[in-house]
């Protein structure tokens, strides 16, 4: 009898075994196997028909683009993201609601919709346009308006990872060490931030790849110059529409590749912060 | 350090948490606030710790108007509720935070040094590389203890530190917190809803009732003489019961138990009987024994079912109580508290007669 007792909280092997197999096939057609296309199409001509495509003048400098991009917007997101979040999780203010729905209105707004808000803003015809034009600053079709438009759809990562675990974890820490005699600079710098270390990387690590990988926003506000504001997913649609393949899958398969070392890197993260509080437990 | 609160109020929107609370305390003093949740104990305590600020009153320590004083430059060491552990930190560098980030910080072999002597303190010295998750929750307030006493603080605030562990640790670590308060003479705040706890380990217990100081007094004094029914009802496990003074006698009616005499003037009064006031006699009466609560004792306390009360009493020496029997109550005194607040202690009617037999012999 004991051999067929099923606890109650688990379900038939049946139901079981069709659930997973259904989440197991769904995962395999619509995330790994066009993956895999990538690069089985990036090689079908042999690796060094692929290195020369990317090794290409324009591929390189939408490569370079594509860096310089990240490195701008994965900082400053970094500190603004730690800063909302530190507001919403620590702090009382009016409306402090709004800031949060604010934080997470990237994630709803279609980033063509913010490509283009940047455009009204900021283009020659926008509001800005004439005062811009006057002082010779280009926003839009350039560096910019890149940044502006990836900063604009990267800011939830950060702030969406570490501001949960915040709330959680309150601030009784934070007053303990204001008993102790700790200012507000070296509150933040020894207790607040060490306590979200592993949060903070897997959210910068997430901004980082889609910094890299957006295509909407940047796509309307880039200009397709190329070899100037064409960063790699521009790049890879551009080589893609003038028939190119080899080298537009050669470029897509580069960015695939950073894509996934990024999440390779943040699972690696992910399991050293969870062994590190095993270990503490 | 010295410690003087006057007039100390506090508001959370339209609530208020302190209407006024003063209270003087002397150098090496230990006293407890308690009273129920929601009294405004713990607001006071952060108000103290400069973690609150507060909309009226001033706060003196040592002579010294705490008002604007932010809490890191108060020298307060406090041990919170749930501690409050820096949970990346190992024991060792807990304690060593307040001395990490003074001003002129001392050198890392001199923290060292500190931070081993204060571990020896609390006796866990073995603990220190460890981290907070790693240890039990009375090893925690150990290491709490430690770090609050790092900063050698002015005045040792305790928010309800006992809370979180289980009854027989509680026992001996709220001896062991009394016993090194002997030692060190720091003067102490201790935060509770535990009244034996407070009774315990405190010089003097101050009862808060809804943003106020009731009565500050020591812990005899509270259950001889309470200020106010609320004192009475909260402390010693009372029954209150309303009654009826009539010509210098309360009457129960129609609960079955017999008058008192008490110098009160006629009109309604409530009575406080403690389970030592209320004894059970073994025969045929109106109450029926519920349950025993310590059947090991020479009078064991007893809950009575009187009519559709029921109340804690105490066995009369040689009952042998067992669940269901049927008893007679009788009262060995009681405090009454009249409509305006005028308190008496009453007295068995049968003594007085017997007294008033006396005299006319």
């Amino acid at each position: 009898m004991s051999a067929r007792f099923r606890p109650a909280h688990a379900d038939a092997p049946w139901a079981t075994l069709l659930v997973a197999g259904a989440a197991v096939l769904v995962a395999i057609l619509l995330l790994a196997l066009p993956l895999a296309a990538v690069f089985v199409e990036a090689l079908r001509r042999g690796l060094p028909v692929a290195m020369a495509a990317i090794v290409e003048e324009d591929s390189l400098a939408a490569m370079r683009l594509t860096l310089l991009v990240a490195a701008i917007t994965v900082p400053v997101n970094l500190v603004g993201g730690v800063a909302a979040a530190w507001a919403v999780a620590k702090c009382e203010f009016p409306g402090k609601r709004l800031l949060v729905t604010l934080i997470e209105l990237p994630f709803s707004v279609s980033p063509v919709i913010a490509g283009l808000v940047f455009v009204l803003i900021f283009g020659a015809q926008g509001w800005f346009g004439g005062w811009l034009q006057a002082h010779d600053i280009q926003v839009i079709f350039a560096l910019p308006g890149l940044v502006l438009a990836t900063l604009f759809v990267t800011f939830p990562f950060v702030a969406r990872t570490v501001m949960p675990l915040m709330q959680e974890q309150g601030r009784d820490e934070e007053e303990a060490a204001a008993t102790l005699g700790a200012s507000g600079f070296q509150t933040f710098w020894r207790v607040t931030l060490p306590n979200v270390k592993w949060a903070l990387l897997a959210g910068v690590l997430l901004c980082n790849a889609r910094a890299m990988g957006e295509f909407g926003a940047v796509s309307v506000v880039s200009g397709h110059i190329r070899g100037e504001t064409n960063t790699m997913p521009l790049h890879v649609e551009i080589l893609y529409n003038e028939y190119q393949f080899a080298g537009a899958f050669a470029v897509a398969a580069l960015l695939a590749l950073l894509g996934l070392i990024t999440l390779a890197a943040k699972t690696m993260l992910e399991r050293a912060g969870r062994r590190h509080s095993r270990s503490a437990t | 350090m010295s410690v003087h609160i006057r007039d100390v109020a506090r508001r959370f929107g339209r609530t208020a948490a302190l209407e006024g609370v003063s209270l003087e305390i002397a150098q090496g003093e230990f006293v407890a606030l308690l009273g129920p949740s929601g009294s405004g104990k713990t607001t006071l305590l952060r108000i103290l710790a400069g973690l609150e600020g507060s909309d009226a009153g001033v706060v003196h320590i040592d002579g010294e108007d705490m008002t604007g004083v932010p809490a890191r430059e108060r020298r307060i060491g406090v041990v919170f509720q749930h501690y409050a552990l820096f949970r990346h930190m190992t024991v060792f560098d807990n304690v060593a935070f307040g001395l990490q980030v003074r001003r002129r910080r001392p050198t890392t072999a001199e923290i060292a040094r500190r931070v081993r002597e204060l571990l020896a303190l609390v006796q866990i010295p073995e603990l220190e590389r460890r981290y907070p998750e790693q240890i039990s929750g009375g090893q925690r307030q150990r290491v709490a203890l430690a770090r609050a006493l790092a900063i050698e603080p002015r005045l040792l605030l305790l928010d309800e530190p006992f809370g979180a562990l289980d009854a027989l640790v509680r026992k001996d670590v709220r001896r062991w917190v009394r016993g090194l308060h002997e030692r060190l003479g720091i003067t102490t705040i201790l935060v509770t809803h535990d009244q034996e706890e407070a009774m315990e380990m405190a010089d003097r217990v101050a009862v808060m009732e809804r943003g106020r100081i009731v009565q500050c007094a020591g812990g005899e004094q509270l259950l001889r003489d309470p200020a106010t029914p609320f004192v009475a009802g909260f402390l010693g496990e009372a029954t209150r019961l309303a009654c009826e003074v009539r010509g210098g006698v309360a009457h129960f009616d129609p609960i079955a138990l017999p008058a008192l005499r008490v110098a009160l003037p006629d009109g309604p009064a409530q009575a406080f009987l403690r389970p030592g006031d209320i004894l059970a006699l073994p025969g045929a009466g109106a109450g029926t024994v519920r349950a025993v609560a310590d059947p090991a004792a020479e009078q064991p306390r007893l809950l009575v079912e009187i009519g559709d009360l029921r109340i804690d009493a105490t066995a009369a020496p040689g009952m042998a109580p067992a669940r269901g029997t049927t008893c007679r109550l009788s009262l060995r005194g009681g405090t009454l508290f009249a409509a305006d607040g005028q308190r008496a202690r009453a007295e068995p009617l049968a003594r007085v007669a017997r007294l008033v037999g006396d005299s006319g012999m």
